[in-house]
């Protein structure tokens, strides 16, 4: 890279709560660092200054919602040559997907004074269903160590070292207790994406899956284990159907569980 | 054999420790018995047991005060001779290339305190995998030359252990510097001590030990005949290796696939499985690069991606090449079986999956 011109770098904004934008923020240790090796040319949640595309890295937050969204996100991918969408609302529609298993029209009129100012689609979906998404970092928010990871591996043209397994390998690799063995509580680990460094467990807290689901998870087991440790039905519905309810595995487990409420 | 007062433990630790020993044992942190750094017998889990079954792990007050009075946690000794991650190298970036900086490895000489005598043979088993061939694991070798191994005869056995059916225990047989067996008697409580290597013989030396009257080696042999009549579970290997190579295609995996997680936890406290992934990092400036290595599972997909994809896509391919290694073809490979019969994959498999349990079901509706 040496002499050639800085990569820019551009954060976007769709429907979220800008929590992951935070965490780029949130590195205030590494951000002379990381200005010095790129151009932050758009970035609004820190500045409004603007610098004109192509950019070289774009890194997406937020869902699919509204009708000017997807026109927006495929001027995005225009504009980016490496396109990298960060959190659970990009990666998977976040919580506000939760309208997909509702009628939306009809919150709208309990919501709004005035329906008809409102404009917004059916579903809330991730940036990969309406373009190519080069990387996907997953996390409610993201792990600002597994971002600058991203940035750093895009930097230098290799593959992030961001794992799919399962919380518990990072469980046993720092040495935590698991909380479904030793203390008998319902834990979503074993079928949610690493990444965090297995917070909750290590508070003995049960994971509740904020970073989705891992390479093959296998959510039908894992739902009959909670019920032997006294879930309801209801909770394993709502644990489901979280900020990763419309990924794929979480929504097809939650929808089971939906039908057997019902 | 000579005879260690209980009121003696703690000198013993600190003749340990004026030899150079750090000193590794079980402790209570939370709700577990871990493996971790202790200064003195009040750091042990005195008084405290285990219960154990597939999938349950509960701490529980015992009605004595016994230092050694549980079976085995979710952590074995691999943490400290193959750490869960560890930096290999360093490198700076120099003028077109770079420069490799090796790690400065200086780990310290630890003494553990406790060790089974599965665990004594799963040391045994990673010595093969790590120094026993023609390539040697130099981080490995490193830490395994500064151990002094107190072993410890079970006095109980847990809910999930065959040791006796993996032919690895209850009782500590040859891999240690001193072994206890621990005997608690009405108005008394104190040690056995063997000696395994003149290391061991030189610790005791300057303790207040008694030398062991007649009774003793009977009241030893007595306890571990009620821990090998507790075991709580049993395998029965008879041509396992046929057994296995034979039924690679039974319905059992597809069974046993709808319950298993991949999620690796088995492997992970195993303290047989070896294996590990590599990991080059760098940082921001692009002029800093450390190469890491973390324990991997072949429960992973990563496990087995080649060029062009993941060699075990499904859940069932990625069981069977966990149970086939454990105890099959690791004895191909390595001439032992890889499974000690600690009974740890069982505890801490969230969905209680059981080794011997596959194994019988194969067996009984084998081809
Ligand atoms: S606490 Fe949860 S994430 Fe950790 S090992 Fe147990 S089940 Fe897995
Ligand atoms: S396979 Fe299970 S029982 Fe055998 S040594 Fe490993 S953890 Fe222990
Ligand atoms: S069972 Fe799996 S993780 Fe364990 S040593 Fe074998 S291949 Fe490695
Ligand atoms: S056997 Fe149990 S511990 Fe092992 S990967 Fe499957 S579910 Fe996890």
């Amino acid at each position: 890279m040496g002499k050639r011109r800085k990569p820019k770098l551009a954060v976007w904004k769709f429907a979220s709560c800008d929590g992951c934008q935070l965490s780029l923020l949130n590195c205030v240790d590494e951000l002379p660092a990381l200005a010095e090796r790129v151009e932050i040319a758009h970035f609004l949640e820190a500045s409004s200054a603007v610098m004109k595309g192509p950019y070289d890295l774009s890194l997406v937050e937020g869902s699919i919602t509204t009708p000017r969204d997807l026109e927006r996100i495929l001027q995005v991918r225009r504009v980016s040559k490496f396109l990298v969408t960060i959190g659970a609302c990009a990666t998977a529609g976040g919580i506000q997907a939760l309208r997909n298993f509702k009628d939306v029209k009809e919150f709208v009129s309990i919501v709004y004074a005035r329906p008809d100012y409102i404009e917004t689609l059916e579903t809330s979906t991730p940036i990969a269903d309406h373009v190519p998404v080069d990387f996907e970092l997953h996390g409610c928010p993201i792990d600002k160590r597994q971002l600058l990871e991203v940035i750093g591996a895009f930097l230098i043209g290799r593959r992030p070292n961001v794992p799919s397994h399962s919380v518990c390998i990072e469980c046993k690799l720092k040495g935590t207790v698991c909380v479904m063995v030793a203390h008998g509580t319902p834990c979503l680990g074993p079928v949610t994406h690493a990444g965090c460094g297995a917070i909750c467990p290590s508070y003995h807290r049960g994971c509740y899956g904020c970073f989705g689901p891992k390479e093959t998870p296998n959510t039908a087991s894992l739902s009959r284990e909670w019920s032997r440790l006294g879930a309801s039905e209801q909770e394993i519905l709502n644990v489901f159907r979280g900020v990763n309810a419309n990924a794929e595995a979480f929504r097809k487990e939650s929808d089971l569980h939906a039908r057997r409420n019902d | 054999m000579k005879i260690l007062d209980r009121n003696s433990v703690d000198l013993f630790f600190d003749a340990l420790k004026r030899q150079g020993f750090a000193l590794v044992g079980p402790t209570i942190p939370d709700s577990a018995i871990v493996y971790d750094e202790i200064g003195s017998s009040a750091d042990l889990p005195v008084g405290w047991t285990d219960e154990q079954d597939g999938g349950t792990y509960r701490l529980k007050k015992r009605d004595d005060e016994a230092l050694f009075g549980y079976v085995v946690g979710p952590q074995s000794w691999k943490k400290f001779l193959h750490p869960p991650s560890l930096r290999l190298w360093t490198a700076h970036r120099e003028g077109k290339g770079f420069k490799i900086i090796p790690e400065q490895d200086d780990p310290p000489k630890l003494a553990y305190i406790g060790v089974r005598s599965c665990e004594l043979h799963a040391i045994a088993i990673q010595d093969k995998v790590f120094i026993g061939g023609p390539f040697l694991d130099s981080s490995y070798g490193l830490r395994r030359e500064n151990v002094f191994i107190v072993a410890v005869n079970c006095g109980q056995a847990g809910g999930t252990c065959f040791c006796v059916s993996m032919k690895t225990g209850p009782k500590a047989t040859a891999g240690f510097d001193l072994a206890l067996t621990e005997i608690i008697e009405p108005g008394r409580h104190y040690f056995t001590v063997e000696t395994g290597t003149g290391r061991g013989e030189e610790v005791l030396r300057d303790l207040p030990y008694t030398e062991a009257t007649e009774a003793d080696p009977a009241t030893v042999e007595r306890i571990v005949e009620k821990t090998v009549s507790q075991m709580g579970r049993t395998l029965d290997t008879t041509d396992i290796k046929n057994l296995l190579y034979q039924n690679l295609e039974h319905p059992r995996w597809d069974q046993v696939a709808t319950r298993c997680l991949s999620c690796a936890n088995c492997t992970m406290v195993c303290p047989t499985c070896f294996c590990s992934t590599v990991e080059d990092v760098t940082d921001l400036s692009g002029e800093h690069a450390e190469r890491w290595r973390k324990w991997d599972s072949c429960f992973t997909s990563d496990f087995s991606f080649v060029h062009g994809g993941t060699v075990r896509p499904s859940v069932k391919s990625r069981y069977r090449q966990w149970m086939t290694h454990k105890l099959a073809t690791w004895i191909d490979q390595f001439g032992t079986s890889g499974c000690v019969g600690c009974g740890r994959c069982i505890t801490w498999c969230p969905v209680a999956i059981d080794i011997t349990e596959e194994v019988r079901a194969i067996r009984e509706t084998k081809k």
